[in-house]
C-alpha cells in the first residue's frame, strides 16, 4: 500500500513536447512508471520516443485509460491545463510548473469544488511511491520502499529528508511534494490524513516553511487524530524579516507564521521537531523505531 | 513588484476609484507650478519611496502656499528617508507627489489580498484608519472585518454594503462605498495584485469618500500579462545585486553575514542558511539558482555572490532533481576560471548526475572542498571562514 499512486497508476504528461516535460517523462518511464502518453495541442497523432501524443486530455484518457496527469505546461497555460485534466475525469493531477499566477489558482481551486479529482502543486517536485511509481522531477535513486511517509512544501528539502532516511536504511511509502505556492491543491493536512489512513505508513516526516498556518493546521490533526509518530522541520528560522504581505496574510489566519512560533506549536502537538535540517531523520528516530 | 503611490493612484483612477488630484514631480520648481495648476491650497507634498511610515520620517508635509510646496519639495529631493520599512540605510527621495489637500473628517482602512487559508481574495476593513493594521490586529482584532470573495461572481454589492455598514457609514457614504469597493476589487483582479491597500480611506468634511493613500503590490508571477505595469518598475528602489540576479532568473537576497550560499530550491536555500547559523556561521545571502539553471546562470550566480566584499567563503549545496549536478559543477568550474575564486569553497552535491558532477570537480584542479551531507558542508565552511 501507499497513498495517491502505485504500480497500477497510468500517467499522461501534459506539455510532453517541451524539453523538461520529455526529459522527466523518460525518467519516470525508466523508473518503471506506466507513462502511457502525452498531450500537446497540435501534435496529436505523433509518436515521440515511444510516447503517443494527443491533442486533448480527453483523447488521451479515451485511448490510454490514464487516471493521473503530470503538468509541465508553462505558467501562461498551467491553470487551463489543470482544468482540462479535471474535466477529462483524471483523478490525480500533479502540476510541476513554477510561476503560476496566484489568481489563476484561485479560479482553479473554485473550478475543482465538488469534482472527483485531487490536485498536487503547482510549483512542486511531484509524488513518488518508491519502487512502484514516480511522477515528477525527483531523482528516483535516492528513494527506497519502506514504512515512512514524507510530505513537504519544498522540492530539494524533501530529497534531503528522503536521503537521510534511505542512507539509514529506512524506506518510504510515498513522498509528496505539495509545492510552495500560497494557493495550491493538496495541503499538509490532506496528506497527513491519507498517511494516517494508509496501513503501510508507520511514521511521517513533515517539512514546512515560514509563512501561513498550514503547518499549524496539520499539527492540530496530529494532536487530535493521528496515531502515528510525526517528525518535522520548519525552514526559514534565519530568513530575513518577512515582507509586509506575509504579515497582512497572517492577520487573517491569526498566526504569526514565523519559524519559532511554528516550531513551538508543533512541539506542543507532540511532534518531534528537528532544529537542524541535517537531523530530520534523527528527529523521527527519537520517537519511533522501524 | 511594488510601485509608487502616485502610480497606484493613477491605476485606481482609471478604474473609477476616487483619489485626490495630484501630479508627480522631479524638481522643486515644477512642484510649485503643479500646486498652482491643481487649484487653491492647502496641498500635500509626499515623498515617493517604496515604504510605509513616510509621515513620521518627514516624507509627508502639508503646505499652505505654493512657495511652501516648493520649499518642502526642495527639502525632500535627495534626502535619505528612514522609516520602519526602509531599514536603517533608508531610501533616497527622487520623486515627489504634489496633491490637493483634503479636509479629513474620519479615517478608515481597506485592503484586498489573497488569503492562504480560504484560497480566496479577501476584503479586509476597519474603522481604525491611518494606523498600522498589524497593530490593530494585535490589540483589537474584533475591529477588523472580512469578506471572502467568490472568484466567479466577484465582490458583490451586498458584501460591500455589509462592510460599509460595519464601518459605521451613513446611507450617503454607503452609496459611495459600494461602487468604490467593487472598483477596488476589479482593479485588484485585473492587475493581478497580491496586495491592494488603502490606508487611510477618508471621509471628507464635505461628506465624500476618498483614497488618501494607495499601495499596490503586483504579483511577480503574473507580470507577463501586464507589460504596461511591468514598465512601472523603479530600479532605484531595489538592491542593484538583486536586480542583476533577477535578470538571470536567480532569486537573490543580500544578508549581513560572510558565508555566500548557492543552493537550488527555496526550501533548501532557507534550510542551508538555517544550518550555517546552527553551526555558528552567518549567511551572506539567500540564493536560489532554480531548477533549470544553465552553466551561464551558475557562473552569474557566483559573480553576484563574490561581488559582495563581505563574503569570506562560499557554500554550494545542490540536491539535483531538474537541476543536474554536472551542470552545477561545470558552472562552478567556469566561474572559478573566469573570475578566480580566492575564498574557501565547499561544495556538496547530491542527486541527478551526481557522479559526473563530482568527477568534474575532482578533475578540475581547483581548490574545492567536497562535503558529504548538509551538516558536513556547513561545518566545513564555518570552520574555513571562522577558523
Amino acid at each position: 500500500m501507499s497513498i495517491l499512486i502505485d504500480k497500477n497508476t497510468k500517467v499522461i504528461t501534459q506539455g510532453i513536447t517541451g524539453a523538461t516535460g520529455l526529459f522527466h517523462a523518460q525518467g519516470a518511464r525508466d523508473y518503471g512508471t506506466q507513462m502511457v502518453g502525452g498531450v500537446t495541442p497540435g501534435k496529436g497523432g505523433q509518436d515521440i520516443d515511444g510516447f503517443p501524443i494527443f491533442n486533448t486530455v480527453e483523447d488521451a484518457v479515451k485511448a490510454t485509460g490514464a487516471n493521473a496527469s503530470v503538468i509541465y505546461v508553462p505558467p501562461i497555460g498551467s491553470a487551463d491545463a489543470i482544468m482540462e485534466a479535471v474535466d477529462a475525469g483524471i483523478e490525480l493531477v500533479i502540476c510541476i510548473t513554477e510561476g503560476v499566477p496566484v489568481l489563476d489558482m484561485v479560479k482553479v481551486n473554485k473550478y475543482m469544488e465538488g469534482k472527483n479529482c485531487r490536485l498536487v502543486g503547482p510549483n512542486c517536485p511531484g509524488v513518488i511511491t518508491p519502487g512502484e511509481c514516480k511522477i515528477g522531477i525527483m531523482p528516483g535513486y535516492i528513494h527506497k520502499p519502506g514504512p515512512v511517509g514524507v510530505v513537504s512544501r519544498s522540492g530539494t528539502l524533501t530529497y534531503e529528508a528522503v536521503w537521510q532516511l534511505t542512507t539509514r536504511d529506512i524506506g518510504q511509502t510515498t513522498c509528496v511534494g505539495i509545492g510552495g505556492d500560497p494557493v495550491n491543491g493538496t495541503s499538509h493536512l490532506d496528506t497527513l490524513k491519507m498517511f494516517e489512513a494508509d496501513p503501510e505508513t508507520k511514521a511521517v516526516i513533515m517539512i514546512g516553511e515560514i509563512g501561513g498556518d498550514a503547518e499549524e493546521q496539520a499539527a492540530e490533526f496530529v494532536r487530535d487524530h493521528m496515531t502515528k509518530p510525526v517528525a518535522a522541520f520548519i525552514a526559514g528560522a534565519t530568513a530575513p524579516a518577512g515582507k509586509r504581505m506575509g504579515h497582512a496574510g497572517a492577520i487573517i489566519s491569526g498566526g504569526k507564521g514565523d519559524a519559532a512560533s511554528k516550531k513551538a506549536f508543533l512541539r506542543e502537538c507532540g511532534i518531534s521537531v528537528a532544529d537542524s535540517p541535517a537531523e530530520m531523520a534523527e528527529a523521527l528516530l527519537k520517537i519511533w523505531q522501524p | 513588484m511594488n510601485i509608487h503611490e502616485y502610480q497606484a493612484k493613477a491605476i485606481l483612477r482609471n478604474f473609477g476609484v476616487p483619489v485626490p488630484d495630484g501630479h508627480v514631480v522631479y524638481n522643486s520648481n515644477s512642484a510649485r507650478d503643479w500646486a498652482r495648476r491643481l487649484g487653491d491650497g492647502p496641498w500635500a507634498v509626499k515623498a515617493q519611496i517604496h515604504a510605509g511610515g513616510r509621515g513620521k520620517g518627514g516624507g509627508v508635509k502639508i503646505a499652505k502656499t505654493a512657495d511652501e510646496v516648493k520649499k518642502f519639495a526642495r527639502d525632500m529631493f535627495g534626502m535619505t528617508l528612514i522609516t520602519h520599512q526602509t531599514g536603517p540605510e533608508g531610501k533616497i527621495v527622487k520623486r515627489v507627489l504634489v496633491e490637493k489637500g483634503s479636509n479629513i473628517a474620519d479615517e478608515f482602512y481597506v485592503s484586498f489580498l489573497v488569503d492562504r487559508v480560504t484560497d480566496r481574495v479577501t476584503l479586509m476593513a476597519s474603522a481604525e484608519g491611518g494606523m498600522d493594521i498589524e497593530e490593530v490586529a494585535a490589540k483589537t482584532p474584533e475591529k477588523i472585518f472580512f469578506e471572502v470573495v467568490d472568484p466567479v461572481v466577484g465582490l458583490t454589492a451586498f458584501q460591500a454594503r455589509k462592510v460599509a455598514f460595519k464601518l459605521g457609514f451613513e446611507m450617503p457614504q454607503v452609496k459611495q462605498a459600494v461602487p468604490l469597493l467593487m472598483s477596488l476589487y476589479k482593479a485588484f483582479v485585473d492587475c493581478d495584485c497580491s496586495l491592494l491597500e488603502i490606508n487611510p480611506l477618508i471621509l471628507t468634511a464635505e461628506g465624500d469618500l476618498l483614497c488618501l493613500d494607495a499601495k499596490l503590490n503586483l504579483e511577480d508571477n503574473a507580470l507577463f500579462r501586464h507589460l504596461r505595469i511591468r514598465d512601472l518598475r523603479d530600479y532605484d528602489e531595489e538592491d542593484p545585486m538583486e536586480i542583476e540576479a533577477s535578470q538571470y532568473d536567480l532569486s537573490y537576497i543580500a544578508l549581513d553575514g560572510n558565508i555566500g550560499c548557492m543552493v537550488n530550491g527555496a526550501g533548501l536555500a532557507m534550510a542551508t542558511m538555517d544550518i550555517i547559523k546552527h553551526y555558528g556561521g552567518d549567511p551572506a545571502n539567500f540564493l536560489d539558482v532554480g531548477g533549470g539553471a544553465t552553466v551561464d546562470r551558475v557562473t552569474e550566480a557566483f559573480k553576484i555572490i563574490l561581488s559582495d566584499d563581505k563574503v569570506k567563503g562560499i557554500l554550494v549545496n545542490i540536491f539535483g532533481g531538474i537541476m543536474k549536478c554536472d551542470i552545477i559543477a561545470s558552472g562552478v568550474i567556469e566561474a572559478a576560471k573566469q573570475i578566480g575564486v580566492k575564498v574557501p569553497l565547499v561544495v556538496r552535491l547530491e542527486g541527478t548526475n551526481v557522479e559526473m558532477g563530482k568527477k568534474l570537480l575532482a578533475e578540475s584542479g581547483l581548490n574545492i572542498v567536497s562535503a558529504d551531507g548538509m551538516a558536513d558542508a556547513a561545518e566545513k565552511i564555518v570552520k574555513a571562514v571562522n577558523g
